[in-house]
């Protein structure tokens, strides 16, 4: 099946969803309406989506966006590639953890590591990065700490072990903290891909 | 345990109250840093609460900043007990991204190394799961005198025993000796004699049967929804192995079929992997008939090794999924076009797999959870990435 | 079958391979254990730790024209090179530095693979443990240099391959320069 006849199936069973064909996968327009896609694919006897291979979460700078790989463990077919796409001040999608339990961990990861809120999830929390992590990593504006430049905590310490410490590389560590900063450098940010 | 915490709920003498143990993440039986929060009724386990992280360092920040090229050798710290099999999965996600052809030799050697991964990962897994058992280190010494075999070859062919580095776009680093080849055809004509030696020491073991027979089940259609994969799922009875559906690489030309347990306890997860070796060993048999003289990478492949930079795939997006020994490995990587990957994903088997945890320990004993999560087969460098 | 049957089968399993790894080659089940330091498996040929120079002849004589392409491909970036330059500051084909990290090294052999000069290759030395992480695992460039023999030494097919390349090359340059020169010798050069 390909994926046109996938859409208009979609589009035909379930009134007022419209998909749109994105680089062989489907964009569901309305983040609102992708329970009620996955549900479709899910049950109809004609797809028996019965398995969530794979969630994950990307950022193109203009909106967030979450992937969703779906294959059939009982007609071992698939994948059928769903994407949903939100704005990045409001980064809120229906969950699929009450429908495949196997995407808990993996909406907790991108929830993690992308900042995406799934809604109505059992239990949203960071699951690698500690609570009170401030930012999203995997987010392409996130600010990194420059491993080249030493903040003024570091230097006491590497000379407190009795490292040398060029004499311009204090200086700019104590501008830093004077300044209230720590030692933090701008991510040169990239054309968005797809 | 390392610390216990006592919550006082009520203050009537006669009611029981329920203990929260803290297991992990400085513990040998939880194969790593993982952490759990086990509340406990008397012995019997009322919930448990994984906590990962503790070896999390962000792989795919660390990816999305590199060159495709330079992302092999990371991928090897994912699941460091089987770097050949995480290397095959990026290897065939590049592949179907950029669309590159892979050569007939290459195919055999790859299809060789991932068997003999699936052979270092399951005989290895099942020497821990009776050390969480308290089988102290017997069966594991037996293990790891096959295993390290195997990475001695892993180290004549690749350069490395653990972090191989092996595979390239379109083909593998280097060829493998007729020297090499005979040597694995030794190792893998007397496999099945060890294999028989090991069941003889387990398979009717009467305290491994009690211990692991009824624990830990987990139904069929549980694990399909909780998206497990491998041999975990196998062990539920549910027909599903990447190789079969897929197709992948060469795996079509090989016959060998698929173990399915019928219970899904403990016992089935230990029993599928023995017999997934078996079959293993019949597909490494045929691989080492069938391999011939040959490229061992597409010369078209070959100017990127000189030129990682090269290197750019067109815009567009690739999911490449492998059977590894743990479950279903797959990489989601988005092309911008440049010489970087905009968006790369690891689909981790030992992190999804633990999302029937709580399902499988609940109800049993506090010892009984550790054996569950050593039939679960996890490997903190991927879990936590 | 009797209730204890199979225990008793595998304390069998377990004598037998207790008596038997006396006896057996290590390959068969006796013991693959060696007592180290005093006793050492061979290592493999293609075994890699961490990257060297080689030098051919004296150790001014080095391959490394200070290109960079290794830092830059190199994954975890624990490669440093400063090219050097001459007293009018211009740049000169060797580095002025060279230093590798190992403790931040992770053992890939990308450097090696990308090297465009045969110049970066994989030791086979390890045991480089130290207590000082600052002095003593950053290599800096005179620790870093070894000799073509050396690396003939410890990967003799690997660097036979790269001494033949290399010959062949020169031939070639040889050559091409001999044919270039020739021309000039025979007209006469034209006035401009």
């Amino acid at each position: 099946m390909n994926i046109s006849e996938i859409k208009s199936k979609i589009e035909s069973a379930l009134p007022g969803v419209s998909v749109k064909i994105v680089s062989q996968s489907l964009l569901v327009e309305k983040p609102g309406n992708l329970t009620r896609v996955v549900r479709y694919l899910k049950d109809s006897p004609e797809f028996r989506m019965d398995y969530l291979a794979s969630v994950t979460g990307a950022d193109y700078l203009d909106y967030l966006e979450s992937v969703y790989h779906l294959y059939s463990m009982a007609k071992k077919t698939g994948p059928i590639v769903l994407r949903v796409r939100v704005r990045r001040d409001e980064p809120k999608i229906p969950s699929l953890a009450r429908i495949y339990r196997g995407a808990e961990f993996q909406e907790r990861e991108a929830y993690d590591l992308f900042g995406i809120l799934y809604e109505n999830h059992p239990d949203l929390r960071r699951l690698f990065l500690w609570e009170g992590f401030e930012g999203f990593p995997l987010r392409k504006d996130y600010l990194q700490e420059d491993s080249e430049i030493l903040e003024a905590e570091d230097i006491q310490w590497l000379e407190e072990h009795g490292i040398p410490i060029p004499e311009d590389i204090r200086k700019q560590a104590h501008e830093l903290k004077q300044q209230g900063l720590r030692a933090l450098a701008q991510k040169p940010t990239k054309e968005s891909g797809v | 345990m390392d610390e216990k915490t006592v919550t006082v709920q009520d203050t009537n003498p006669m009611d029981t109250e329920t203990l929260e143990v803290n297991f992990g993440p400085q513990h040998p039986s939880t194969h790593g840093v993982f952490r759990m929060n086990i509340v406990l009724d008397g012995e019997t386990i009322v919930s448990v609460k994984p906590v990962m992280g503790y070896l999390h360092r962000n792989h795919e920040q660390i990816a999305e900043n590199l060159t495709y090229a330079a992302v092999m050798p990371y991928t090897d710290r994912l699941d460091y007990f089987n770097s050949m099999a995480n290397n095959f999965g990026y290897a065939l996600a590049v592949e179907k991204l950029a669309r590159i052809e892979v050569p007939e030799r290459a195919q055999y050697i790859r299809v060789i190394m991932a068997e003999l991964t699936r052979l270092v990962n399951h005989v290895s897994v099942i020497g821990f799961l009776l050390n969480d058992l308290g089988a102290f280190f017997t069966p594991v010494l037996y293990a790891f005198r096959e295993r390290e075999k195997i990475l001695d070859i892993f180290e004549a062919i690749s350069g490395s025993r653990m972090m191989c580095n092996y595979f390239r776009f379109g083909g593998v680093k280097r060829d493998v000796s007729d020297a090499d080849l005979e040597q694995i055809r030794k190792i893998v004509q007397k496999f099945p004699a060890f294999l028989d030696e090991f069941e003889a020491l387990l398979t009717k073991n009467e305290i491994l049967c009690m211990r692991c027979q009824n624990v830990g089940v987990l139904p069929p259609d549980l694990a399909v929804n909780a998206s497990i994969t491998g041999p975990v799922l196998r062990a539920s009875g549910v027909n599903y192995d990447i190789r079969k559906v897929d197709r992948y690489s060469i795996y079509e030309r090989f016959s060998f079929r698929i173990p399915l347990g019928d219970k899904g306890d403990v016992y089935d997860r230990y029993y599928v992997r023995i017999l997934e070796m078996r079959e293993s060993v019949k597909i490494l048999e045929q691989a080492l008939k069938g391999i011939r003289p040959g490229e061992f990478i597409h010369p078209k492949s070959t100017s990127f090794l000189k030129l990682p930079r090269n290197f750019k795939p067109p815009v567009g997006e690739a999911y490449g999924r492998v059977e590894s020994p743990k479950g279903e490995l797959g990489y989601y990587l988005v092309s911008d076009g440049t010489p970087q990957p905009w968006r790369y994903h690891v689909r981790s088997p030992s992190l999804i797999n633990l999302t029937v945890l709580e399902d499988l320990c609940v109800g049993h004993k506090v010892a009984d959870a550790i054996i569950i999560l050593g039939s679960i087969d996890i490997i903190l460098g991927e879990l936590d990435r | 079958m009797i209730f204890g049957s199979g225990i008793i089968r595998g304390m069998f399993v377990t004598l037998k391979n207790f008596a038997t790894s006396y006896f057996r080659k290590p390959d068969e089940g006796g013991l693959f254990t060696v007592e180290y330091p005093e006793k050492r498996i061979p290592l493999k040929e293609r075994f890699r730790s961490f990257p060297f120079l080689v030098y051919d002849g004296t150790p001014e004589n080095l391959r490394c024209t200070a290109c960079d392409i290794c830092a830059r491909e190199c994954p975890p970036k624990c490669i440093y090179v400063v090219r050097a330059a001459d007293q009018d500051g211009r740049p000169l084909r060797r580095p002025a530095a060279f230093t590798i990290d190992y403790s931040v090294c992770m053992n890939c052999g990308m450097c090696e693979e990308v090297c465009p000069f045969d110049s970066i290759f994989m030791d086979h030395e390890f045991e480089i443990a130290s207590q000082d992480r600052y002095r003593e695992l950053v290599y800096t460039l005179t620790k870093l240099l070894k000799s073509n023999e050396y690396f003939n030494n410890i990967r003799p097919r690997d660097a036979q391959a790269v001494d033949k390349k290399r010959r062949e090359a020169e031939e070639k340059k040889k050559l091409a320069a001999a044919q270039a020169a020739k021309p000039k010798l025979d007209e006469p050069p034209k006035p401009v």
